[in-house]
């Protein structure tokens, strides 16, 4: 990343695959677990998370700048990678922020390492089935429909995609097309995993844009009551996409619950 | 010369109108607008014209399947496969063909290839195809997956027909403890594959591998010598030498007693188009994964609006002019189709003969002078052109049983 903030680049061989990784910030270790549709270079929350901590944001697997690896399969098998990643940094006690898809990725993560992690941030996560409606499934939607989906504001869209260039869409097709090899039936869930999370030692904080048209807050109120130590915090006048829509509020339920002990 | 009679089987009794309001006709277009009872009378008549075409001289029978969609009837292209190999005595069943990859036990297919090759006494062309993108939507099987599930479907079953059971097959999509149908082709060593295709150079090139004849789905006469550009180049690489035996094409011929009367019927060939609607979003006929990825970056301003189809939509006088749709009488169709034959040399030749609200009547008509007059001209010029077809010639169906490589490579399995 091009920045004033201290942003590095590095490219980490792992799994038959190179991963793209941005990192910035010192203090308590955060990987930032980014969309299903990758994550724009420059985004204001993770200069401002980068003020107070070590922010980890990696291009997952297939997504972004990073190679896909031929045979990934699974949300599960992306979860084990970054698993691996961490150990191959030395990242001890990693706080987890997961984003819409990401936050899946996280969830899948802290059900196989319960004591690893410090804390566990799911925004708007899939994963699970929602117990109420479905996952938004962009198979049938066009690129640019599905990702206004994800605000509630369109000028709040404008503001971070602009008029949307042609690479835009393209990577949006690869990262669409990498979803679809991992996650494609049941879409964007995992049926195991609800039974699985109340094994997870982490306290957790859940958070969901009150106008969420992508994952259903049902699938909050699932997770809330599934994990053993969350809460859950609706943000108002917010879509899918809380990290663009509403960074201030994001942060500010991000930075103490992390920063507490 | 090989000369098939072709229709999608429209579905015409339903409400156009809606669906240009709803501006799809495809996948998303609700299935309330079905009518089983126009349904029922529309696949009896399909099927009256193929017991009627085969009296008429018709040799072929080309059949295909789609899904969730007006534009065509057939949801398995085998069920009409079977009828036909009861009902008809003489005429090839070619099937162009089974989608392979939105089958999740192959070796069920191999099965109902080989009762249908069987039941008609060796008169299956068990054809394949990828299925459109919609298709993988409808069948909820993964397009990103398309291509290398369509390929080891298609060698599973080749396996599953010329292996001795029991055996196992452990593939990265088809996992299968025991593979030992117990129904198996009469014809040796399998049914003819021919493989049809309209974009896809990885088809075109993965049919040259094989040695298995492509079949350019109504491409421009321009395009069609692209193809077979491609297909001869690879098929050199490959060791052998293509020629008319590999070569199929299927065009909109629609044939009647006058020009007016024809070209009010050719016009319906636009109808299975949609019209202003396309059949679908493009990202329902595009899946991401599912195309091409050199095509990725002309399709995405495509899929949201912001650039034409690059396949086009050429008006119906173009498409005339392109030579994509002929119309008329015998009398003025035949030479039409002779510069066709002239310039891109196929032995196997579908004529999409009806398609849109054509009614019953003019459907047979188009049938009856196909078989009398325009077919036995065609297999006529074939001779006199040298199109020799892969029946008449014994062409070998597939690769690893040619006598002729250049250099034995190795066969693309």
């Amino acid at each position: 990343m091009a920045t004033g903030t201290g942003w590095s680049e590095s490219v980490v061989g792992l799994a038959e695959a190179k991963m793209h990784l941005a990192r910035a910030g010192t203090g308590r270790p955060i990987l930032v677990l980014h969309h299903d549709l990758g994550s724009p270079e420059r985004l204001d929350f993770y200069d401002e998370l980068a003020t107070r901590f070590d922010v980890l944001v990696p291009h997952h697997p297939g997504y972004g700048k990073s190679e896909r690896p031929q045979w990934l399969r699974s949300v599960r098998d992306v979860a084990v990678i970054y698993q691996w990643l961490l150990a191959e940094l030395r990242v001890e006690r990693a706080s987890l922020i997961g984003l819409g898809f990401g936050g899946w990725i996280a969830a899948e993560m802290a059900t196989m390492a319960p004591r690893e992690f410090h804390r566990l941030v799911l925004v708007g996560a899939m994963g699970i089935k929602p117990p109420k409606g479905d996952i938004l499934d962009q198979a049938i939607l066009s690129y640019i429909d599905y990702a206004r989906a994800g605000f509630h504001d369109q000028a709040a869209f404008a503001r971070i995609y602009g008029d949307v260039s042609t690479d835009q869409l393209v990577e949006w097709d690869l990262c669409r097309e990498m979803s679809f090899r991992i996650a494609w039936k049941p879409y964007m869930y995992n049926q195991s995993l609800p039974h699985l999370l109340g094994g997870v030692r982490a306290p957790a904080l859940v958070v969901w844009g009150d106008d969420d048209k992508v994952v259903p807050t049902s699938a909050g109120e699932r997770y809330a009551a599934v994990l053993p130590q969350a809460r859950l915090e609706v943000v108002r006048a917010c879509g899918h996409c809380v990290e663009m829509e509403q960074p201030d509020q994001l942060l500010r339920l991000v930075r103490t619950f992390i920063e507490e002990n | 010369m090989h000369v098939m009679y072709f229709t999608e089987q429209p579905m015409s009794a339903y409400p156009a109108k809606i669906g240009l309001e709803f501006g799809a006709t495809a996948l998303m277009f609700s299935n309330k607008y079905f009518d089983p009872l126009a349904g029922s009378r529309l696949y009896n008549e399909y099927l009256e014209q193929y017991i009627y075409a085969e009296e008429m001289g018709v040799e072929g029978f080309m059949l295909n399947e789609h899904h969730n969609a007006p534009f065509c009837m057939q949801a398995k292209c085998n069920i009409f496969a079977s009828i036909l190999a009861a009902v008809t005595k003489k005429a090839k069943i070619v099937l162009l063909g089974n989608p392979l990859p939105l089958a999740e036990n192959p070796v069920r297919l191999a099965e109902e290839l080989s009762m249908i090759d069987m039941i008609s006494k060796g008169r299956l062309v068990a054809g394949i195809v990828r299925g459109g993108g919609q298709e993988s939507l409808a069948a909820g099987v993964n397009p990103a997956f398309n291509r290398e599930r369509f390929q080891e479907a298609h060698d599973l079953i080749v396996a599953a027909w010329t292996r001795e059971g029991p055996f196992r097959w452990e593939g990265t999509h088809y996992q299968h403890r025991v593979v030992n149908p117990w129904a198996l082709p009469l014809q040796k060593p399998y049914p003819r594959i021919w493989v049809p295709g309209v974009l896809s150079q990885e088809t075109i090139i993965w049919a040259a591998q094989q040695r298995y004849p492509y079949i350019a789905l109504n491409t421009s006469i321009e395009a069609t010598k692209k193809i077979w550009e491609l297909y001869d180049k690879v098929a050199l690489e490959t060791g052998y030498e293509a020629g008319p035996e590999n070569r199929g094409y299927l065009q909109q011929v629609h044939v009647s007693d006058s020009e007016e009367k024809a070209e009010r019927n050719a016009r319906q060939f636009l109808w299975m188009q949609g019209e202003f609607t396309g059949l679908a979003h493009p990202v329902w006929s595009n899946p991401s994964g599912y195309f091409s990825p050199a095509l990725r970056r002309n399709f995405v301003e495509f899929a949201v609006g912001r650039a034409e189809n690059p396949r086009g939509r050429p008006t119906f006088e173009q498409q005339v002019k392109d030579g994509r749709v002929f119309f008329g009488t015998p009398k003025t169709v035949i030479p039409k189709l002779r510069r066709v034959l002239e310039e891109t040399r196929p032995s196997i030749y579908g004529i999409w003969g009806n398609d849109g609200t054509v009614s019953n009547e003019d459907a047979r008509t188009c049938i009856r002078l196909l078989g009398q007059e325009v077919m036995p001209a065609m297999r006529e010029i074939g001779k006199e052109l040298g199109l020799t077809d892969p029946f008449e010639l014994n062409a070998p169906v597939h690769l690893r049983y040619s006598t002729d490589l250049k250099q034995m490579p190795q066969a693309a399995e």
